[in-house]
């Protein structure tokens, strides 16, 4: 039977009812992704054998009555900047190739601990830096909705293995909209949480202090399952916030009466493209008619917010991408003779052209003398963007607007301008400046049949609200379908 | 002309944390190359530093010793430079806000006192070992020392010599040993002291161009490099020359400095704040429990020493050079030994035994209580000091008693006057010819006498009896 089609929930259900083994579902999704893979190119590795291995595992522990996990037999598969002892761990980038973790993400290890059933790893731009996946150095992924439309990125796999029906949910990263966006253009549901409610611990370090995991689900009950697993405080990440977790499920059918949604005025502009601005408005009009109270919100700093959050994170990344040198571990460009020749040489021909820019920029930014006007005022300006959202939430319970200006653009259409590629996460990067949960589902199909993604921002901690409205969306506007793959 | 020397020290001396100060790694010193490693402290990728809080402790303890100012708020950063032996490739350090800031330590040189500002004492990591001896023509890199709690402990230009050097360096030292913040092994590495030196003519107001002393492998040889620093610059200087600023290494075999690095300019360390930890906060509470916990520190120790039991500054000085010492002082005072005998004797034929065979006092076999035991035969006449040397030597090498060492080999004192009358006539027998001597106002002759009558009583004569018996013979006629 075709379990592939299936959200998560359907499939804890038939396995919890017995009638289908996690076996069988690995083996379904085993197929499909065999099927569909020449078409979308979304996983890097496929680790058929563990998966199926691990499966069976699930299933022995059901067969002797015990519990065997909240995500018992659930497909899950990984972005390829997440640790694994399984496989390589390459962040999509030459200078990782071959590199083998020795130790499991904390992520990765609560997924398996609850029974979910890993079948491989995505791709992603290199080191998570770009909104295409195109930046990766292993393969292009394509959009399952249009073979000749990016997947958004940078978790570009994750995003296409779920619209696919490659996987039942995965593992995404978000530092400025890295799940968001691949989400929304993907027409799937993905969820950056709140700062520190998912250990970064094994996560490969973009930019430290906006970098988050998250889950892109097939619907908003997926994810909050996902999320039950996945948040609580680890002693391994000194940012991991210890604060309680709900069970996100609970709150999921939650009455709209009451929720004030804010409304950006700065996010509804003419730089929208207008069907994206037409499905959004409609969404929210359905929730207004369904009692929620809509009202017009001003977040008066997110102009700068595209330009702080590029000196941050390259600043940071920076430095957490210094260690690819060479010394230890990963590549080591054969022909260098000297120690400078080793460094200059292997980071010369191990990362990939944006990765180098980011590197400079963010060693610009941090340049003595640079420094204040820089890094300094941009971490001044972080802290009006949050303290806009702060007002916002004095307002409103829940922020709406669009997760992308456009839908999915086609190969090489912004490569040529990295500031045009830069805009692509205009409406999801002040989220992470100021450290809030974000989620983006999808919310219709343009008339060329590309998804369309509705974002919603609510205040740290809160992503219940968030679940709660995406939830009711959901049900008003109907999924969008399946994707035309074959 | 005549010239004064400026001198500002950077210390910085590992913390003896059981774990590493980002990871549950041990920092046991000296362990095969590359086994007290994990994925944090090699910098794989993904991993995140977690701050030891004992190093946190540690450290306010060390800052409320140097009268610093505990900061209420700190936070890590990052200091970013390119070296094998860093295995992230910058280090967590503090940059703008230090732990510990604007302190002081009181020194003593030639009887004044001196007060040496602290700049700051600031956290970071120690970084790997690199060596170039293992042949192939390759390096290799040692990571069991990366990330090692280290303390960096920064002075003001305060210090005027290379006395005062010494002297900063080894009330430095015996501070971090009483906190037990600290090995000080400098030979291990885990204490390392740099030296900013510069001199000016005497009354000048802007200071000479400096130059930095690095990696000198003892006390002493920071302080010999230092005398012959200040010397070369004023030699140069007089010689119509100038300083170069730069870093110079220390040959200990031939006596001198030599140049190693110039500074073309300010290193750029691209320092920022570490966004994988949390700011450090010390509240008032947590401050206040550390400050209740602290030792006495040696300076008030020492001068408890001198009105408690009556030392002089020196032997209170040199009984409260390390914790160990002086806790073993005060246990064998508090044993009912006389401090001063009991000063003696730990200065003395103790610290001799001890430094014979290589041995820390905390390692000493002899315990307070067994020393006080032989000082108290001392005292009641049974057994003489002479003979007292002898038995505490064998309980050094045998740990017994005085008691059972005196009574196994009949070391008892002979205090009863006609027994030793007896030895003393048949020794003024045997000897006319001196006896002659000593009676015909050669008194010197005595001496000679008294060691005979030590030799047949092997040595347990009560020497002030033998002395009263035997003059009281000589004089019969």
């Amino acid at each position: 039977m075709a379990w592939y089609g299936k959200t998560a929930h359907e499939l804890i259900e038939a396995v919890s009812q017995r009638q289908a083994s996690a076996v069988e579902i690995a083996e379904s999704y085993l197929g499909r992704i065999e099927a569909v893979e020449p078409r979308v190119d979304a996983f890097t590795q496929v680790w058929r054998d563990s998966a199926l291995e691990q499966a069976a595992r699930v299933d022995a522990r059901i067969a002797r009555g015990e519990n065997a996990g909240p995500l018992a037999g659930v497909p899950v598969a990984l972005k390829e900047l997440l640790c694994t002892v399984e496989g390589e761990t390459t962040c999509a980038s030459r200078i990782l190739a071959g590199f083998r973790s020795p130790y499991d993400a904390t992520a990765v290890q609560r997924l398996k601990a609850a029974g979910a059933v890993l079948l491989g790893k995505l791709n992603m731009d290199e080191f998570a830096m770009g909104s295409s996946t195109e930046n990766s150095a292993i393969k292009l992924t394509r959009n399952p909705w249009n073979p000749e439309c990016v997947p958004g990125g940078s978790s570009g796999g994750s995003a296409a293995a779920v619209a696919a029906d490659e996987c039942a949910f995965s593992l995404g990263s978000d530092t400025g909209g890295s799940i968001r966006q691949p989400a929304a253009l993907c027409g799937c549901v993905g969820m950056k949480p709140t700062y520190g409610r998912v250990s970064r611990f094994g996560l490969v370090a973009f930019a430290s202090s906006l970098d988050q995991i998250g889950p892109l689900t097939k619907d908003v009950r997926d994810c909050a399952l996902a999320l039950n697993v996945l948040c609580g405080h680890d002693p391994m990440d000194s940012t991991s916030a210890d604060v309680p977790v709900p069970d996100f499920t609970r709150g999921l059918d939650g009455d709209m009466r009451g929720v004030r949604v804010g409304l950006p005025r700065e996010f509804f502009t003419d730089a929208l493209s207008g069907e994206v601005r037409e499905h959004v408005e409609a969404t929210v009009k359905a929730l207004e008619a369904r009692g929620a109270e809509l009202r017009e919100v001003s977040l008066p700093h997110s102009e700068y917010a595209v330009a702080t959050y590029y000196i941050v994170c390259t600043a940071e990344a920076s430095a957490n991408l210094a260690r690819f040198d060479g010394v230890r571990y990963g590549f080591r460009h054969p022909e260098a003779k000297t120690m400078l020749d080793m460094y200059v040489m292997s980071k010369t021909g191990g990362f990939g052209p944006e990765v180098q820019r980011r590197i400079l920029l963010g060693t610009y930014v941090l340049s003595s003398g640079y420094y204040d006007a820089y890094y300094l005022k941009a971490q001044q300006v972080r802290t009006l963007i949050k303290r806009d959202f702060d007002r916002a939430f004095e307002q409103v319970d829940v922020i709406a607007g669009p997760t992308s200006p456009t839908p999915a653009f086609r190969f090489g259409e912004k490569t040529a301008d990295p500031l045009t590629m830069y805009l692509s996460d205009i409406y999801t990067i002040s989220c992470n400046l100021a450290a809030l949960p974000g989620l983006s589902l999808p919310c219709g199909l343009t008339a060329s049949g590309l998804p369309v993604g509705l974002q919603l921002l609510g205040r740290p901690f809160d992503e219940e609200m968030l679940l709660r409205v995406a939830h009711c969306c959901e049900q008003l506007r109907g999924g969008i379908g399946k994707p035309p793959l074959a | 002309m005549a010239y004064e020397a400026v001198i500002g020290m950077e210390v910085h001396v590992e913390i003896n944390t059981r774990s590493k100060v980002f990871c549950a790694c041990s920092t046991a010193f000296d362990a095969p190359p590359n086994t007290n490693v994990c994925p944090v402290c090699l910098g794989m990728p993904g991993v995140l530093p977690v701050l030891n809080r004992e190093m946190v402790n540690k450290t306010v303890a060390v800052g409320l010793a140097l009268n610093c100012r505990i900061s209420r708020w700190s936070k890590m950063d990052r200091k970013n430079y390119f070296y094998p032996d860093l295995a992230k490739n910058y280090q967590i350090s503090q940059y703008d806000l230090p732990l510990c800031q604007e302190g002081f330590l009181d020194i003593e040189v030639d009887g004044a006192t001196r007060r040496i500002g602290i700049t700051r004492a600031h956290m970071e990591e120690d970084t790997a070992r690199n060596t170039h001896s293992i042949g192939g023509g390759q390096s290799g890199v040692d990571f069991n020392r990366a990330g090692v709690p280290l303390l960096e402990i920064v002075t003001e230009p305060d210090l005027r010599s290379a006395d005062e050097v010494y002297a900063y360096l080894t009330m430095l030292k015996q501070i971090l040993e009483y906190l037990d913040a600290s090995d000080c092994n400098i030979e291990e590495g885990s204490l390392r002291a740099e030296a900013n030196v510069s001199v000016r003519p005497v009354g000048a107001q802007t200071l000479g161009v400096k130059t930095e002393i690095k990696n000198v492998a003892s006390l002493h040889g920071v302080t010999k490099a230092v005398e012959y620093e200040i010397a070369r610059h004023v030699r140069v200087l007089d010689e119509g020359g100038t300083i170069t600023q730069e870093t110079r290494g220390w040959d200990a075999d031939r006596g001198l400095t030599f140049s190693q690095r110039q500074k073309e300019s300010a290193h750029d360390y691209h320092y920022f704040p570490e966004p994988d930890l949390a700011p450090i906060v010390v509240d008032e509470a947590w401050e206040q429990r550390i400050r209740e916990g602290l030792p006495e520190l040696p300076a008030a120790r020492r001068s408890r020493f001198s009105d408690q039991y009556g030392l002089s500054t020196y032997d209170a000085a040199i009984l409260t050079a390390t914790r160990a010492m002086a806790d073993y002082f005060e246990a064998t005072a508090a044993c009912g030994a006389d401090p001063k005998q009991a000063a003696n004797w730990i200065m003395g034929d103790l610290q001799a035994l001890l430094t014979l065979s290589a041995m820390d006092i905390r390692a000493c076999p002899v315990q307070p209580d067994a020393l006080a035991g032989m000082i108290a035969l001392i005292d009641d006449g049974t057994i003489s000091g002479k003979i007292g040397k002898d038995v505490l030597g064998e309980m050094f090498a045998t740990g017994k008693t005085a008691r059972a060492i005196v009574e196994a080999k009949g070391l008892t004192q002979i205090s009863d006057a006609d027994a030793l009358r007896a030895v003393i006539l048949e020794v003024i027998e045997k000897n006319p010819a001196q006896v002659e001597q000593y009676r015909s106002g050669k008194e010197k002759v005595l001496g000679f006498l008294v060691g005979q009558v030590m030799r047949a009583t092997q040595g347990k004569a009560n020497p002030r009896l033998l002395n009263d018996v035997l003059l009281a013979e000589l004089r019969k006629p």
